[in-house]
C-alpha cells in the first residue's frame, strides 16, 4: 500500500538517503532500523512530506504522494508521530485529543460564528473520535488530567492517540519506545500489535532490538542513507551485511 | 470562574455609569474598553497562535483613518465609514499577512514591525489623504442608530461596552471551537499541527485576518469616540501597551486581555507621572512577566486551580 | 559628477554606521538565535553617555566614544545576565518580548534624563577635506576609515585569537562547543559586550551628523534587522554586505527619488525579497 521508488534526499552534496526501492505491505508491522545517521529519520520525514525528495517516487495506495506537504499526505491517510509530542500542557488530555479529528471536517469560521449544525455535528464527531482514541489506548481515566501532568509512557499513549484521532491507514511511529522502560515498552508492543490486528499499517523506526524482533513482520535495515536489507526478523538476525553495518555501532539493546 | 465573573463584571460594568456619572471616569474606562477590544484581537494572533504581530497598532490607526477620512473628507455617515474602515484594516490585514506569514517566528515579529513602520511613515508622510502631522480634528461622533443616540459620554459609553461584549463573545465562539483549537495546534508545534492534517498557512492567515478585523473595529470605535487622530496612533508603542495589557492578563485566556486593559488603563490613568513615563514602568513589567510570571493573573488563577485538582 | 562621488560618499558613511550595527546584531543571532530588540537602545545609549562625557565632563570627542563603548558594553552584559539567561530555555516568543521591555526601559529612563529634544554631538573634526580634487568632509571619512579599521580589527579577533574562535564555535554548534570545554556562559557575555561596543561606537560615530534623541535607535535597528535577514543571520560578510547595501540604496535613494520616503527604501527591498524569498537570501549560519 505504501511503495517507494528510488528515493533519495540531498542536503547540500550528502545524500542522506539514497536509492532506497521499498514496498510496505497493507496490514504489517514493518520496522526500520540502522545505526545513528542512516537516514531514519530522513526516510520518514519524506514519507510524511516534511522534507522534498530530490529524486525518487513515493506511492500511497497507488496515489503519487511526493512531494506533496504533510498536511495534504495527513489527509490522505498517513499519520506520524514525533519523538517529542507538544502538547498543551494547560488543557487536559482529551482537550489535546479533540483536534485530531479536525482535518475529516468541513466547518469553518462561518460555521464557527453562526453556529450552524454542521459545526455541531463536527465538534461532536471530533469529541467522540478523540474518546474512543484514547480508550483504544486505554487512557480513559487520565481524560480529565492536565497534559502536563502526565508520565512519559502515557504521553507516548497520547501521541499513538493522536495519530489514530485523524483516521489513518498508515501510522509512522517515530521512536514510540523512547525514554521507558522495559515494563512499558512491552506495554507499548502490545499497543502497536492491536493497533495493526485493525488493519492499520504500521512502520516504526526503533533501537530497541528485542521489541523489534518480537513486534515487526518486516524489517527495513538502512546504513549510510542506503537499504542493506529487508525481511522477516530471522532473515536480519541471519543476513551478515546487517551484522557488519552494526559491528561497533552503538545501540540500545532492550 | 468565568460563570460567577463574567456576568457579575457584566452587571458592574452596566451600573458604572449610574453609579459613577463623573464624566473623566467614563472616557477613562470607555478607553479601555476600547483598548481592551484591540487587544483581545491581537492575543487571537499572539496568545492563541503564537505569532508575534507587531503591526497592530497599524491595523487600528487604518481603522481610525478610515472612519476619519471618509467621514470628515468624503462626508460619509458614521456607521457606512464604520464598516468600511474595518473591511479596509481586514484587507490590508490579509494582505500583509500572506505575504509574512509565510516567514518563520522571529522574521515574521521583525516583517511586522517593519509593516507598522511603513504604515506609520505613509500615514504621516502621504499629507494629501492623511492630513500627516496635523492629523484629523472635529469628526462627528458616531451616528443615531434608530432612536439610539450616541453623542454623550455616557451614550459613547454604552456603545462601546456592547462592542466589547460582542468582541468577547465571538472570541469565546472561536476559541471552543475546532478553528480555534487548530490556532492552539499551531501555537504548540507547527510540525505536529501538519502531521494532523491542519494547513498552518491558512490558520495562521485566518487568525490574522480575524485580529486585523478586531484593530480596525476599535480604530473606528476610537475614531468616533476621541474625534481627533493623528499619525502616532499607528506607532509600535501602542502595539507594546496592548502586550503588556495581554501579558499582564493572560495571554492566551479570554478574559486576560480585558483584565490587562482594565487594570493598566486606571494605573496609568491614577498615577499621572506615569502616563509620560509608563515605559520605565511598563517596560521591567515585561520583563519580570515573562521570566517569572508568563501565564498573567488569568494563566496564574487556572494553574492554582488546576493543582488543586490534581 | 561631484553630486555621485558625494553620494557614494553617503553611502559609504551610512553603510558603514549600519554595517557595526548590523554586526554586533548578527553575532548575537548566531549565538543565542534571538532577535535582540533592545539593540537599537545600546545604540541610543550610546550617543547619549558618549554626550553626557562630553558635556558634564568635557571629555574629547575620541574619549567620551571609548567611554561610551565601555558603558554600552558592561550595559550588554547586564541585559544578557538579567534577561536573556534566565529566558535560554523559554520559548523565542518571550524572548522577544522581553526584548522589547528592556528596548521601552532604555528608552523611558533616556527620556526622563534628558527630555525628548534633539541634542546635538560636536566632533572635532568639522573641516573639509580636499581629495583627489573632490570634497569631502572629514567626519564622514574618518566614519568610514574607523568602521573598516573596526571590522578589521573584529575579523583578525575572531580568526586569529583563541577566544575569537570560540566566539565562532559556539556560533556554529554550541553543544559541540560546550562539549570541548567552551564556557557558553563567558562567551555569551563577551559576545554581547563586544556588540554594545559596536552598537556605540557607531552611535558616537553618526552622532555629529546627525541628532541624538531617544528615538534614535528605532529607525536604526529595523534597518540592521532587515540588513542580516537578507545578509544571512550569523553571518559576518553579510552583515557588512548588506549594511553598505542598505546605505547606497538610501542614499541614492534619497537623493534620486524622494527624501521624504527614504526611510521606507530599506524596509521596501525586505519586504520585496522576503515575500520571493521567504528564508532570506543566504539561509546559512556563521561564516
Amino acid at each position: 500500500m505504501l511503495e517507494v521508488q528510488q528515493l533519495t534526499k540531498r542536503f547540500g552534496g550528502l545524500a542522506a538517503v539514497r536509492d532506497i526501492d521499498v514496498r510496505f505491505k497493507a496490514g504489517q508491522i514493518t520496522a526500520i532500523i540502522g545505526p545513528n545517521g542512516a537516514g531514519k529519520t530522513t526516510f520518514f520525514n519524506l514519507i510524511s512530506g516534511f522534507y522534498r525528495p530530490s529524486a525518487g517516487r513515493i506511492l500511497f495506495d497507488g496515489i503519487d504522494v511526493t512531494g506533496l506537504r504533510p498536511d495534504r499526505v495527513a489527509r490522505l491517510g498517513i499519520a506520524r508521530t514525533f519523538q517529542t509530542t507538544s502538547l498543551f500542557d494547560q488543557a487536559s488530555v482529551l482537550d489535546n485529543l479533540i483536534v485530531g479529528h479536525k482535518l475529516r471536517t468541513r466547518s469553518g469560521l462561518w460555521d464557527v460564528v453562526f453556529g450552524t449544525s454542521r459545526l455541531k455535528q463536527d465538534e461532536r464527531r471530533c469529541r467522540e473520535t478523540a474518546e474512543a482514541a484514547l480508550e483504544f489506548v486505554g487512557l480513559t481515566r487520565i481524560a480529565h488530567r492536565p497534559a502536563g501532568g502526565i508520565t512519559q509512557e502515557e504521553r507516548k499513549r497520547v501521541a499513538f492517540a493522536l495519530a489514530l484521532a485523524t483516521g489513518p491507514k498508515l501510522l509512522l511511529l517515530d521512536e514510540p519506545a523512547g525514554g521507558i522502560n522495559p515494563d512499558e515498552t512491552h506495554a507499548l508492543a502490545a499497543l502497536i500489535r492491536k493497533m495493526a490486528a485493525t488493519g492499520l499499517t504500521i512502520c516504526l523506526v526503533e533501537h530497541k532490538m528485542s521489541m523489534i524482533m518480537r513486534l515487526a513482520d518486516r524489517i527495513l535495515v538502512l546504513d549510510h542513507g542506503e537499504k542493506i536489507a529487508l525481511g522477516t526478523p530471522a532473515e536480519i538476525q541471519a543476513d551478515p551485511r546487517v551484522i557488519e553495518a552494526y559491528l561497533g555501532a552503538d545501540y540500545v539493546a532492550a | 470562574m468565568n460563570r460567577v465573573l463574567a456576568p457579575g463584571g457584566l452587571v458592574v460594568a452596566l451600573l458604572f455609569p449610574l453609579v459613577v456619572p463623573n464624566e473623566y471616569y467614563l472616557y477613562v474606562a470607555a478607553l479601555a474598553f476600547i483598548l481592551a477590544i484591540s487587544a483581545t484581537g491581537l492575543n487571537l494572533i499572539l496568545g492563541y497562535t503564537g505569532q508575534l504581530n507587531l503591526a497592530h497598532a497599524g491595523f487600528m490607526a487604518i481603522g481610525a483613518y478610515g472612519v476619519g477620512i471618509l467621514t470628515v473628507d468624503y462626508g460619509l455617515p458614521f456607521w457606512p465609514a464604520f464598516v468600511a474602515a474595518g473591511l479596509i484594516a481586514t484587507a490590508v490585514g490579509v494582505l500583509a499577512g500572506l505575504v509574512s506569514l509565510r516567514l518563520k517566528t522571529h522574521f515574521f515579529a521583525i516583517f511586522t514591525l517593519c509593516v507598522g513602520l511603513i504604515l506609520s511613515l505613509v500615514i504621516e508622510k502621504w499629507t494629501a489623504l492623511t492630513h500627516g502631522t496635523t492629523g484629523l480634528i472635529g469628526m462627528q461622533p458616531p451616528g443615531a442608530i434608530g432612536p439610539l443616540r450616541f453623542d454623550t459620554t455616557g451614550a459613547q459609553y454604552y456603545l462601546v461596552l456592547a462592542f466589547l461584549v460582542a468582541a468577547l463573545w465571538l472570541t469565546r465562539r472561536i476559541a471552543t471551537s475546532i478553528v480555534g483549537r487548530s490556532f492552539v495546534a499551531v501555537r504548540n508545534s507547527e510540525a505536529l499541527a501538519q502531521a494532523l492534517g491542519i494547513d498552518v498557512f491558512r490558520t495562521k492567515l485566518l487568525a490574522f485576518a480575524l485580529s486585523a478585523f478586531y484593530a480596525g473595529i476599535s480604530g473606528a470605535l476610537y475614531a468616533g469616540f476621541v474625534r481627533f487622530i493623528g499619525p502616532d496612533l499607528a506607532s509600535e508603542s501602542h502595539t507594546f501597551d496592548l502586550l503588556a495589557f495581554i501579558l499582564v492578563g493572560g495571554i492566551g485566556t479570554l478574559g486576560g486581555p480585558l483584565i490587562g486593559a482594565i487594570l493598566l488603563t486606571i494605573l496609568t490613568q491614577s498615577l499621572q507621572f506615569l502616563q509620560d513615563y509608563r515605559m520605565i514602568v511598563f517596560g521591567p513589567l515585561l520583563i519580570l512577566l515573562v521570566i517569572f510570571f508568563p501565564y498573567g493573573i488569568v494563566g496564574f488563577i487556572r494553574l492554582r486551580r488546576a493543582r488543586g485538582h490534581a | 559628477m561631484v553630486m555621485f562621488f558625494q553620494q557614494i560618499l553617503n553611502g559609504l558613511t551610512l553603510g558603514s554606521v549600519y554595517s557595526l550595527v548590523a554586526l554586533g546584531l548578527t553575532l548575537i543571532y548566531g549565538i543565542l538565535h534571538i532577535p535582540n530588540f533592545s539593540h537599537g537602545a545600546l545604540y541610543m545609549v550610546g550617543a547619549y553617555v558618549a554626550y553626557y562625557f562630553a558635556g558634564a565632563f568635557g571629555v574629547p570627542y575620541w574619549g567620551a566614544m571609548v567611554g561610551a563603548a565601555l558603558v554600552v558594553a558592561l550595559l550588554a552584559v547586564a541585559s544578557e545576565r538579567l534577561v536573556f539567561r534566565p529566558l535560554r530555555d523559554a520559548p523565542q516568543l518571550h524572548d522577544m518580548i522581553a526584548a522589547i521591555g528592556l528596548l521601552l526601559f532604555l528608552e523611558a529612563v533616556v527620556q526622563a534624563i534628558w527630555g525628548a529634544d534633539f541634542h546635538r554631538l560636536q566632533s572635532p573634526h568639522t573641516q573639509i577635506v580636499h581629495l583627489f580634487g573632490l570634497v569631502a568632509p572629514a567626519q564622514r571619512l574618518l566614519i568610514v576609515a574607523a568602521a573598516f579599521a573596526l571590522m578589521l580589527a573584529l575579523h583578525l579577533f575572531l580568526q586569529r585569537t583563541v577566544t575569537g574562535s570560540t566566539i565562532i564555535a559556539m556560533a556554529q554548534d554550541r553543544e559541540g562547543a560546550a562539549l570541548v570545554g567552551i564556557d557558553a556562559s563567558r562567551v555569551s557575555m563577551l559576545t554581547f559586550a563586544i556588540s554594545g561596543a559596536l552598537a556605540a561606537v557607531a552611535a558616537v560615530l553618526f552622532a555629529p551628523i546627525s541628532l541624538i534623541y531617544p528615538a534614535m535607535g528605532d529607525l536604526v535597528i529595523l534597518k540592521a534587522f532587515v540588513i542580516i535577514i537578507l545578509g544571512g543571520m550569523g553571518s559576518l560578510p553579510g552583515a557588512i554586505l548588506g549594511g553598505m547595501v542598505i546605505g547606497f540604496a538610501e542614499s541614492f535613494g534619497a537623493f534620486y527619488i524622494s527624501t521624504n520616503y527614504k526611510d521606507i527604501i530599506a524596509f521596501a527591498l525586505f519586504v520585496l525579497i522576503m515575500s520571493v524569498r521567504p528564508s532570506g537570501l543566504f539561509p546559512g549560519g556563521v561564516r
